[in-house]
């Protein structure tokens, strides 16, 4: 009596067969019809034609027919919607059937019909159902609001479902909260506007229902709280001890949904905490049962610990051995516990790992030796003191003379001797014994660097390149270039014997081969070496930046995103889900809650965002015109978003981080500003009736445009002369001519910008040159790179008869929509008057986006800067007149530079100084002091290398003055 | 949550398919076949596959590929925990999950399929509930169907679903009252060609059967609760009082369950219950010989049964004739795998095998040695020591029998020669 009879067909008319089956009289063969035609449908045959026949049967006591006809209806009701009008009588009746099993399975179908007319029917039985006596029916009630939503977004929020679904949020019972939170999950997902609007009360109810719930709902919930930022330290903690129980559950998906709200919250906690520490210590041991989980399980685990690893890597390091490879793991999890064993090793455990990777090498699968391989390599790099036990076991696994294993050495040989250089050159002769195996292009390249770099001590290193160049024009370009350089090299440490290789390869290279970069390389050696072999020795022969320890870390910013994805797809892609997720509203990004008393560290979406806007394409010029036109210029701005500190011109509330800095700071700033030409940072206590009678702050030799030079005795006047603007702090550049009268039709516009209580603020001086009064001043900017908008409306003197002049500053926002600009300080500024619509373009300077909590501690400076690559680095020149390094860090302490260290070495300063910019972007930077006044080096190192113009421009303009 | 749902067979033909949202056709599963192309092994691809507007996650079991369909951000673990217990369920109901047997219950598969998940959420996926709610196939029950007209799918709502504790069904009864526990741990081991251990840990579950009336309320303690390194619980068990007190206190579920399941890492010393001794030696090109003894050490005075050692042996290898003194071998020519099924070890005389291997002198890869696999079970052992120290039961006036059984089995268990 199986199912499978179901299946078998009947040569006559299938369709025609089952028609007259389902209207027979009998019950039992009409049931029986409705199997079958389920069967049909599920194996993928078309049975839509019985449409109208199996809705006939729908009407019935039987709840296993009352469900097939529903399961039908499910698949059909798209296309057949006019027929399945007739099935919403019975759902409407269903829906007040006394069966609360009946009740639920109707409303339950409804939502999954998606048919708009019969949606419209929908509402009010699921009104009821969502207030129904019985949990089992609130609780189906709950997702079948998410189904609504799904299909008629406008129509369920109208009808005030989400609403509804909210309040269910405080059922009496877990299972209908989990449920609710689901439901809500979903909307989420896709609404515009976040629809859970998360707050201590309501995540106390969910952690309460969370001890109830089943395993589903818990993943709901936690995943819920993680997107929680609480309050402060207490509430994290307590919010940790809540969840952490959850570790001990047998479903992993629980066990990593709790893992991520542990790891989000602990960054809110002292690190050092003894909670913390043994909270660390808790989340190790459910990490490592995952991996005796299912192999998909695994993999997953795998991947979310390879991020938990790089976030924390003490949570792991003792448990190293749990993630050696087994010989049955599927290659997708043994791959990704090599990856992990890699990030794991260190000088205590190495000579395990190392033991370990030698047996991989021997394995038979060749992406697993190939990779194992490649990881002896990158012990050698990370841990310094493997460096030789690495170099042995890959010359051992070289004499094993199997083919990939021996060029996948080659090439990580290579890296180890840009890493240790001159100190494991023994070796090069067993790598030579293998040159004629060789044959990808990896492996090439890098044997042939190696002979290059080492031509002195290979005695037929003339010989072997040679034997290379033989076959140059079927060689990968990689190899190509890699063999143009050794033979240069060659020919510059013995030239006696080369000239007519190094003829050959040049002619190779410039003349027969059609790819430019060889073609580039071949001229640019040409000339060098034409020109002035010494400098070509110098150039040629230069010592080589180091590289890196690890090549494969996630950038740290990427990292913390990630980590609060953890247990999610993001995680196991490990790309942020914006960048892979189609049709989702670009919501605010994910980032882990800055550290309490947030000194370091900082959030890194700014940065993120930086990013973004560094990769949009650059609008041409004539769309950004398109676009300033198309502003509404008629209605004055209003604020932007969020609320705004302080409007330019009235007296400025000051943030109370100014008082402390003033109690604290005032004599030994005021000692550092006598004899100094320009004060580098004075404080001026203003004492006056003043609207706010709050100490103010003004730093530097800003007010230049008012043309008062500050000494040491002009504190007095600078207080009066500043007084009735506004206070600054920092450099700010002299006013410039940003709108000239003839293109203003008779408006000038001066402006400069400055960086005043923690906002950007850009001062303008707008003069009527005009014959007539000039009213209805409004402003507005282009889409920048820093996501400059007005805070406030333009505060002009209104109407500005002829010939007067009215100063006047606006506070900017960053809040505004970052579009990338060429170049990056451009900002295209739309300025309306009663006479028209002036539009001009100005340049920001860099260092009014230099925020207050550019401080970067000095372990975490010291880690930033190894981790940035060389690339990175850029070195300038900067003239100035200071060569004092205190009296240099403190005016650069002025404007949001801020001095990490300072060092002597062989004689020179060297200051260490490090700035955020407000779109996250850090910058780190090492200044060379030059005992003789001018020419200080200035090396920057930054992830987004575009903005060191300004930052250069920036140093010189505060350090001039 | 979960769109769709797939199950594929080992030929590449999807024979089932459900769909909790809009339907999404099955030519979706041709991304999976094409990843799957790209891999040697048909089961190593991975669980999670990327395509352009989906995601579709993967579990493999008894042969067939279980296929969740994702549009949105979700978490992995999640569906992949989903589509095991949706496999669970099916092996509870049918007894095992083969495509066959799949078919054979179609219709039960498709009201399980429904009454699981709701919109993708997971709607019911205990057993005990299901089982009230669609009644598992019998071959009397279905005789009765046939004869009275009556169907397998409960017309009221199940009592236990929204109760405190919905894992119970209400108004058990027995006449005799028992309680079961098997304490079951595997080790999991890499032992190296020197014999030392690299790694070794030991993966635990308790696993209960229980027959007793009411609603009895259970109190297990150990002998010695300090020694695990993590646990994991089913949700009966009440999290505070292990906490606390290191007791495990529940109102269990009827029937079969998993009380708990633990693991005891490499931080502590696991007893290997088994030692390998080989001599194997592979000549490229050539032939080979191999020689394995097995032996037992530290098993408590048990012996070591159903001993049984896979031989992986080369993809070059056409030929392979090995003879044991105890036990017999085979040696399968396709999947090139020799196992050794040895049964008990006799401590008096050591099993062992030896003879030699033909290799393919055309070949030119490379003859590692091979990784052997260790199957063996220890019974009245748990190799971890754990004890059972007593069961309570409270909220009940009979007093049940109550049973504990040890075993100690192979997990992954290796030796590299």
């Amino acid at each position: 009596m199986s199912d499978a009879k179901y299946f078998t067909t009947t040569k006559k008319g299938e369709i025609f067969e089952l028609k007259s089956e389902l209207n027979s009289d009998k019950k039992e063969k009409r049931r029986e019809a409705v199997k079958k035609v389920i069967a049909s449908m599920t194996v993928g045959k078309d049975v839509s034609a019985l449409f109208p026949d199996v809705i006939n049967c729908m009407q019935t006591d039987n709840l296993e027919l009352k469900k097939l006809v529903y399961l039908y209806l499910i698949n059909y009701a798209k296309t057949q919607p006019e027929l399945a009008i007739l099935a919403v009588n019975t759902f409407v009746k269903d829906c007040d059937d006394p069966n609360p099993l009946i009740r639920a399975l109707a409303v339950r179908t409804m939502g999954m019909i998606r048919v708009d007319k019969i949606t419209e029917y929908l509402c009010d039985p699921l009104r009821k159902c969502l207030k129904d006596e019985d949990p089992y029916v609130r609780k189906t009630a709950a997702v079948c609001v998410a189904k609504l939503y799904d299909i008629n977004p406008t129509l369920a929020e109208d009808q005030g479902f989400l609403d509804a679904l909210k309040d269910l949020l405080s059922d009496s019972n877990p299972m209908v909260v989990a449920n609710a939170v689901a439901a809500l999950s979903e909307i989420n997902e896709s609404a515009a506007t976040p629809v859970i609007d998360m707050n201590t009360a309501m995540v106390n109810k969910l952690l309460t229902a969370l001890n109830e719930c089943t395993e589903w709902g818990q993943v709901f919930i936690l995943d819920c709280v993680a997107n929680y930022t609480p309050t402060d330290e207490r509430e994290a903690q307590g919010i940790c001890e809540r969840v952490s129980p959850r570790l001990a559950h047998a479903n992993a998906a629980v066990v990593l949904s709790a893992v991520k709200v542990l790891m989000k919250l602990m960054e809110m906690l002292p690190n050092d905490s003894e909670f913390v520490v043994s909270l660390s210590k808790k989340l190790a041991p459910p990490l490592v049962t995952l991996l005796s989980a299912e192999p998909e399980l695994q993999y997953v685990a795998l991947r979310n610990i390879n991020l938990i690893v790089q976030k924390k890597p003490e949570i792991l390091h003792h448990e190293m051995k749990v993630f050696f490879v087994k010989y049955n793991d599927p290659i997708y999890v043994k791959l990704e516990k090599l990856d992990i064993m890699i990030r794991l090793a260190s000088p205590a455990n190495i000579a395990q790992v190392l033991a370990e990777l030698k047996e991989y090498a021997t394995e038979v699968d060749i992406d697993f030796v190939r990779k194992a391989v490649r990881a002896i390599g990158r012990c050698a790099i990370k841990v310094e003191q493997s460096a030789e036990r690495c170099v042995s076991t890959l010359l051992d696994l070289i004499q094993t003379k199997v083919n990939y294993v021996v060029q996948e050495a080659i090439v990580v040989i290579k890296d180890i001797f840009r890493k240790y250089p001159n100190k494991y050159e023994s070796i090069i002769s067993t790598l030579c014994e293998n040159l004629d195996t060789l044959d990808e292009p990896d492996a090439k390249a890098s044997m042939i660097w190696i002979i290059g770099e080492y031509a002195e001590r290979i005695e037929n290193a003339n010989e072997l390149l040679e034997s290379f160049l033989e076959g140059f024009a079927d060689e990968n370009t990689q190899v190509q270039l890699q063999l143009l350089t050794a033979i240069v090299k060659l020919f510059l440490k013995r030239p006696t014997d080369t000239q007519e290789l190094v003829q050959k390869v040049l002619t190779l290279a410039t003349q027969e081969s059609d790819n430019p970069d060889l073609r580039d390389r071949g001229y640019i050696y040409w000339r060098l070496l034409s020109t002035d072999p010494v400098i070509a020795k110098q150039v040629v022969l230069a010592d080589k930046p180091l590289i890196s320890e690890e090549t494969d870390v996630i950038e740290p910013t990427l990292l913390d995103e990630l980590c609060c994805h953890i247990g999610t797809l993001a995680s196991v892609y490990h790309k942020p889900p914006t960048a892979f997720i189609e049709g989702r509203a670009p919501l605010a990004r994910k980032s882990m809650p800055a550290r309490m008393p947030s000194m370091n560290g900082g959030s890194p979406t700014g940065m993120e965002n930086g990013m973004r806007g560094a990769g949009q394409v650059i609008p041409n010029q004539d769309s950004l015109i398109g676009d300033l036109l198309s502003l509404d210029l008629s209605s004055p701005s209003g604020p932007p978003s969020g609320f705004t500190m302080g409007v330019g011109g009235v007296g400025a509330p000051m943030p109370t981080a100014g008082q402390d800095l003033l109690g604290a700071d005032l004599d030994s700033l005021l000692g550092l500003s006598d004899g100094s030409t320009s004060s580098s940072m004075s404080n001026v206590y203003n004492t006056g009736t003043g609207s706010t009678g709050l100490a103010e702050l003004t730093g530097g030799y800003g007010a230049s445009h008012q043309g008062s030079t500050v000494d040491a005795g002009g504190l007095l006047g600078d207080i009066f002369g500043t007084l009735g603007l506004s206070t600054m702090t920092g450099y700010a550049a002299p006013k410039q001519v940003w709108l000239n009268p003839a293109q203003g039709k008779g408006l000038e516009v001066q402006g400069t910008f400055s960086r005043k209580n923690r906002q950007v603020v850009m001062e303008l001086t707008l003069a009527n040159r005009a014959l007539q009064p000039m009213t209805d001043f409004d402003i507005r900017l282009n889409k920048n790179s820093f996501g400059l908008t007005p805070a406030s409306p333009l505060n002009v003197r209104s109407p500005l008869p002829p010939n007067q002049t009215a100063e006047t500053s606006l506070t900017l926002n960053i809040t505004g929509e970052i579009v990338k600009q060429n170049p990056l300080t451009n900002l295209q500024v739309a300025l309306k008057n009663n006479i028209g619509v002036h539009y001009f373009a100005c340049l920001v300077p860099m260092h009014v986006f230099f925020v207050e909590e550019g401080l970067m501690e000095k372990g975490v400076f010291l880690a930033t800067w190894k981790d940035i690559p060389s690339e990175n680095e850029k070195q300038f020149e900067i003239h100035t007149g200071l060569t004092d390094p205190d009296a240099i860090s403190s005016k650069l302490q002025g404007n949001n530079i801020f001095t990490v260290t300072k060092l002597t070495t062989d004689g020179r300063q060297l200051v260490y100084l490090s700035l955020k910019m407000t779109i996250g972007i850090w910058i780190l930077c090492e200044l060379k002091l030059n005992a003789i006044a001018s020419g200080h080096t200035l090396a920057l190192k930054s992830r987004v290398p575009d903005v060191y113009m300004g930052v250069l421009e920036a140093f010189q303009g505060i350090l001039l003055t | 949550m979960i769109h769709s749902f797939f199950i594929l067979n080992s030929s590449g033909d999807v024979f089932m398919e459900k769909h909790w949202k809009s339907v999404i056709h099955r030519s979706i599963c041709d991304y999976f076949f094409e990843a799957q192309k790209k891999h040697r092994n048909l089961e190593e691809i991975p669980p999670v596959i990327h395509t352009p507007h989906h995601y579709l996650i993967s579990v493999h079991r008894s042969n067939l590929f279980f296929i969740g369909v994702v549009t949105k951000e979700c978490p992995p673990l999640y569906v992949i925990e989903i589509l095991h217990r949706i496999v669970d369920i099916f092996e509870d109901y049918f007894g095992d999950s083969k495509e066959t047997t799949i078919k054979e219950h179609f219709v039960v598969v498709y009201q399980l399929l429904d009454e699981i998940l709701d919109n993708g959420y997971p709607l019911a996926t205990e057993s005990n509930i299901l089982k009230e709610l669609i009644r598992p196939p019998t071959f009397l029950r279905n005789l009765q169907n046939t004869v009275t007209g009556s169907s397998n799918v409960a017309s009221t709502l199940p009592t236990g679903q929204l109760s405190n504790v919905p894992w119970r069904r209400l108004g058990v009864k027995y006449t005799n009252n028992e309680a079961y526990f098997d304490v079951i741990e595997e080790v999991d081991a890499i032992i190296d060609k020197s014999g030392g251990v690299v790694s070794a840990e030991i993966q635990g579950y308790i696993d209960s059967v229980m027959k007793l009336s009411g609603v009895p309320d259970l109190q297990l303690s150990f002998m010695n609760a300090r020694i695990f390194d993590d646990v994991s619980f089913h949700p009966c068990v009440r999290f505070k009082r292990w906490e606390s007190d290191r007791l495990l206190s529940f109102i269990p579920p009827d029937g079969h369950f998993r009380l708990m399941s633990y693991h005891i890492g490499t931080s502590s010393l696991v007893p290997i219950p088994i030692f390998i001794r080989h001599n194997i030696h592979f000549k490229q090109g050539t032939s080979g010989k191999v020689d394995i003894t097995v032996g037992q050490k530290q098993t408590m005075g048990r012996p070591v049964e159903d001993v049984k050692i896979d031989i992986p042996l080369p993809k070059s290898c056409i030929n392979c004739s090995l003879t044991p003194n105890q036990g017999k071998f085979s040696y399968d020519s396709v999947t090139r795998i020799g196992v050794w099924d040895v049964g008990r070890i006799d401590p008096q005389k050591l099993p062992n095998i030896r003879g030699t291997v033909q290799f393919s002198s055309t070949s030119n890869s490379p003859e590692a040695n091979p990784v052997l696999g260790v199957h063996f079970k220890v019974e009245q052992v748990a190799m971890s020591g754990l004890r059972v120290n007593r069961l309570d039961v409270i909220g009940e006036k009979y007093k049940p029998f109550k049973g504990v059984k040890y075993q100690t089995k192979a997990g992954l268990f290796q030796v590299r020669t």
